[in-house]
């Protein structure tokens, strides 16, 4: 060795080349190569044994047979063409199937709006206006602790609020705004947005936050040395800058609201249609079969929302 | 200097030169506090037209602070900043004239590198084709029309620098603020960029005032060197007044190279290069060698005199050769009268 740094020789080099492939090339750790295999094996056997294999049963299950008192092992396409039933027909009208769709897609639209329109305003003032971490740190928590209480109860508590002779209608009248409580307030589309909104706009905030306090703050002094007012700022600079954060928040608000049923039933009053709601009316009628290929086709559908939506921004660098 | 930039301004008639919009800057007892503390304490300062100015003093001097006020990024707490013969206070940055660098640049890393460059034409409501028909231009200008389409991130650190150059002048500033403009580079690119900077200012013939730590980097690139500490100037003057009068032990220190020596109560600067080392016994003061360090083209020897100071002599490699001195030697060490420089405090 002393060979190499006094003059690197012809011998030295060579030597230390031989060096280099006595401890093998591509060698970059001490550890043996399967200890990282099994760092991982924990988290890959929860995956696989209450993710994976559930997905395939579930997914084996919809090409099944079932009768009022049965069901049968089978490959049957059968199930698949009842969910769509009426859809392709070409009779005026959507089938069941569609206008359900269409309605949770409506409860998409309206929630996605609000929680990004809320949620990047909650995050902006967050991360732009306060100044100070320990005051972000506070009032993130102020955001977050709220959720740790269950769904079901943030939920519920809103029907004291918004009933008939909740606190909202009883005010309303007090004040002498209205002359007879609004019926809309509960157990309807309001109702079931209102909640959608308030539970899930913190899935909004989390990832738009992270995706500001990465903006280097030199790039909003650059951008106002440039000229750029604050509206500026923010279409030219900011936005664009926390897109990957944008898109992360509304994959999850998406892919929740989606699939939920739970406030969809409770805020409606059990008379709104949502896709959830559908298999799980299935899965009580002991109708396991189609409630399995209407879940596939959810699963299907949310899956391509969320390609078109991984298509429209690039976010492997906020990962 | 006027002269000089006037001068580089006919040099380039191919049509890109920049219109020299050059303007005096004067800084009007400028105070920054901070709640209680102050971070830039009544400075004053003119600084002409075309002049490459650096503000160089410790971290916490007040150094950016300062720029900041100019750049009007910061609120100026009290006092004025005039542009040539407008009191620039409570104008925004784009109205005032200046154009800012910042220490890491801070390209837009969403923006390729001819958006970046037409950013502020874009904020000011420019068309489309024409914002990027003089974003190319400054590209050119800066050499660097190839990398137009590129990302920041696919830039190195010194066209990351280019880049953010044209940036801000894309509007013709009159006077072009740098926030350490270096710092990002590393030692090599450090010193090529540093040249460029220097030739960018005397072609364009506006002002360039820059913020540094290195009396190095300010010693070669300015005219004007402001050397400050604890919020206020402590000497303004050329590289060479400020290196070879220093009027303070802090300026002395600061810039290195200097001994301070304590003599009747008073303090003097010696220049290291310039204290005589003899054979003991000789004229001049006893003292024993601490330290012999090899720079190359110079060897450093650290002396303690008797009196208990503590001196810096700096030798040619030649000179140390004729009578070399290893640690624990005495030798005696004196200085022509002329050498010595005497200090405020």
């Amino acid at each position: 060795m002393t060979e190499t740094l006094d003059a690197p020789t012809q011998v030295g080099a060579s030597n230390a080349d031989k060096g280099v492939a006595r401890t093998g090339a591509r060698r970059t750790s001490w550890t043996p190569a399967w200890v990282a295999y099994l760092q991982a094996a924990p988290i890959a056997l929860v995956f696989l044994l209450f993710f994976i294999l559930p997905l395939i049963a579930t997914f084996v299950v919809s090409f099944w047979n079932y009768t009022e008192y049965s069901i049968e092992p089978a490959f049957a396409l059968t199930n698949y063409q009842d969910v769509f039933y009426g859809c392709f027909s070409g009779s005026s009208g959507l089938c069941t199937t569609f206008a359900t769709y269409l309605s949770t897609l409506k409860f998409v639209a309206i929630v996605w709006a609000m929680t990004l329109a809320i949620g990047f305003t909650i995050a902006y003032f967050l991360a732009f206006h306060i100044r100070t971490l320990p005051m972000q740190i506070a009032l993130f928590m102020v955001c977050t602790i709220p959720f740790w209480t269950s769904n079901v109860i943030r939920m519920i508590s809103w029907i004291p609020l918004l009933g008939r002779n909740g606190l909202v209608n009883e005010m309303l009248l007090a004040t002498g705004l209205i002359d007879r409580p609004l019926e809309w307030l509960l157990y309807s589309d309001f109702a079931v947005s209102l909640a959608l909104i308030h539970l899930y706009t913190l899935f909004m905030v989390v990832p738009i936050f992270n995706s500001m306090m990465r903006i280097d703050r030199s790039l909003i002094e650059a951008a106002y040395d440039a000229g750029a007012s604050g509206w500026q700022t923010l279409t030219n600079v900011i936005i664009p800058l926390v897109k990957p954060g944008i898109l992360i928040g509304s994959i999850f608000v998406v892919t929740i609201v989606t699939g939920d049923y739970l406030t969809i039933g409770i805020m409606g009053g059990q008379q709104i249609a949502s896709v959830g709601k559908v298999i799980q009316t299935q899965i009580n009628f002991l109708q396991f079969p189609i409630a399995a290929a209407n879940a596939i086709v959810l699963l299907a559908v949310v899956l391509v929302t969320i390609w078109g939506m991984l298509r429209l921004v690039d976010i492997r660098k906020e990962l | 200097m006027a002269v000089a930039s006037v001068g580089a301004n006919d040099a380039c008639p191919e049509g890109h030169a920049l219109p020299n919009r050059a303007a005096d800057l004067e800084l009007a007892a400028i105070t920054k506090a901070y709640g209680e503390t102050i971070a830039v304490d009544r400075v004053s300062l003119k600084i002409p037209a075309g002049t490459y100015c650096c503000l160089l003093g410790p971290s916490g001097c007040g150094k950016s602070s300062t720029l900041r006020m100019i750049a009007g990024h910061e609120f100026i707490s009290d006092g004025d900043v005039m542009i040539g013969d407008t009191v620039v206070n409570d104008l925004p940055p784009a109205k005032r004239g200046t154009a800012m660098m910042f220490q890491s640049y801070a390209l837009f890393p969403h923006l390729s590198v001819r958006e970046n460059v037409a950013f502020s034409l874009k904020m000011a409501g420019a068309a489309k084709a024409e914002r990027l028909k003089r974003a190319d231009d400054l590209l050119a200008l800066v050499d660097m029309t190839r990398y137009g389409d590129r990302l920041p991130a696919q830039l190195s650190g010194g066209q990351q620098q280019r880049v953010a150059l044209a940036r801000a002048l894309v509007t013709n500033p009159t006077v072009l603020l740098l926030d350490e403009p270096l710092s990002a580079l590393d030692p090599f690119l450090r010193i090529r960029m540093r040249a460029e900077l220097k030739r960018y200012q005397r072609e364009f013939g506006i002002s360039f005032i820059h913020v540094t730590h290195s009396q190095e980097e300010a010693m070669a690139l300015a005219d004007m060197v402001v050397v400050m500490n604890d919020g206020r100037i402590e000497q303004v003057g050329s590289p060479r007044e400020v290196f070879n009068a220093p009027k303070t032990v802090f300026v002395a220190k600061f810039m290195g190279g200097h001994n301070v020596v304590p003599e009747g109560g008073k303090s003097y600067a010696v220049r290291a290069d310039r204290i005589k080392l003899a054979r003991p016994g000789e004229a001049g003061a006893k003292a024993t060698v601490t330290d012999v360090e090899y720079q190359g083209m110079t060897v450093h020897v650290a002396l303690t005199r008797e009196d208990g100071t503590d001196l810096l002599v700096t030798l040619a490699e030649t000179e140390f050769d004729r009578a070399p001195v290893s640690v624990g030697d005495t030798v005696s060490v004196g200085w022509q009268p002329a050498d010595r420089h005497e200090l405020a405090a």
